[in-house]
């Protein structure tokens, strides 16, 4: 069977779900009626106003960039962390909170509550009016 | 095949555009073995996906193409990746390769034209797209893998 119909299917499918990885990747989205994240899960104590939990894993080119960035965003900001956590060394972590991809960003207030979450590696601006934001 | 999974430790690291290139002729081969279904084009880019998920995708014969008629025409700054998400997306390839290999082998062609079609579906996203394999399916393996 010697067809273009397969391939035509495939290029079709990838471009359409292309499309939509890149406006959605790094994009944060607000998040409610989550769990509270506690000091005694991420193993560190959180930020006077804002903790940025991102979940990274080996196989993940995007991760350096988006540690990169948030290191350097918090950099000069003493109420704001930015802790990165292994999703593999932390899968049961990683189930309660219900990541799927990495790099996750989870913005967390200053009372442990996830305000929003990143799935891909976001822009600068995107994550300083998402830490702006929080109060 | 040694992949070390931590994500803050240091690996060797490499230019990012050499697998974005690889992407690229991965899925012209991968388009020529689905219209064609012809075994050795298949068998050929499995070869290719092996080197890569063994040696590391530096190492393909794609990579040498890179390194040798593209890279000296390029200019500015070289971006940098870690080798662990190509290799674990080369090691991905490798397996819908051979899926596709043994479809073909046992006359069943339905198996080999949905596994191409993966294969070319995520080889043309990280060409066109920068897909990261890696980022979206490593922790749905692991969390269904570990119960």
């Amino acid at each position: 069977m010697k067809s273009v119909f397969p391939i035509l299917i495939v290029l079709i499918v990838a471009t359409a779900f292309g499309f939509r990885y890149k406006r959605l990747s790094g994009r944060v989205v607000a998040t409610s009626d989550k769990g509270l994240i506690t000091e005694s899960m991420i193993g560190t104590a959180l930020g006077s106003r804002a903790t940025l939990v991102q979940f990274s894993s080996a196989f993940c080119t995007p991760c350096r960039a988006t540690r990169a960035l948030l290191e350097d965003v918090t950099a000069d900001m003493s109420d704001v962390v930015h802790i990165e956590i292994d999703a593999e060394a932390n899968l049961e972590l990683v189930r309660t909170l219900d990541i799927r991809s990495t790099p996750t960003t989870l913005f967390v207030d200053r009372n442990g509550r996830e305000v929003g979450r990143a799935k891909g590696a976001p822009k600068r601006d995107q994550v300083l009016s998402a830490i702006s934001a929080i109060r | 095949m040694t992949l070390d999974s931590s994500p803050g430790k240091s690996s060797t690291v490499i230019d990012a555009r050499g697998p974005r290139f690889g992407a690229v002729i991965t899925t012209i081969v991968l388009a020529t073995a689905l219209v064609t279904n012809n075994l050795w084009v298949i068998v050929a880019q499995a070869i290719v996906f092996a080197i890569g998920a063994i040696k590391g995708p530096q190492f393909t014969p794609y990579a040498f193409i890179y390194k040798n008629l593209v890279k000296p025409r390029l200019k500015g700054e070289v971006p940098t990746e870690d080798v662990r998400p190509p290799q674990f997306a080369q090691t991905v390839g490798l397996l819908f390769a051979l899926t596709a290999i043994i479809g073909l082998l046992v006359g069943v062609n339905p198996i080999f034209t949905v596994a191409v079609a993966f294969a070319l579906g995520a080889a043309f996203l990280n060409a066109a797209f920068d897909f990261c394999l890696g980022c979206e399916i490593y922790l749905l393996l692991l969390r269904a893998h570990s119960k």
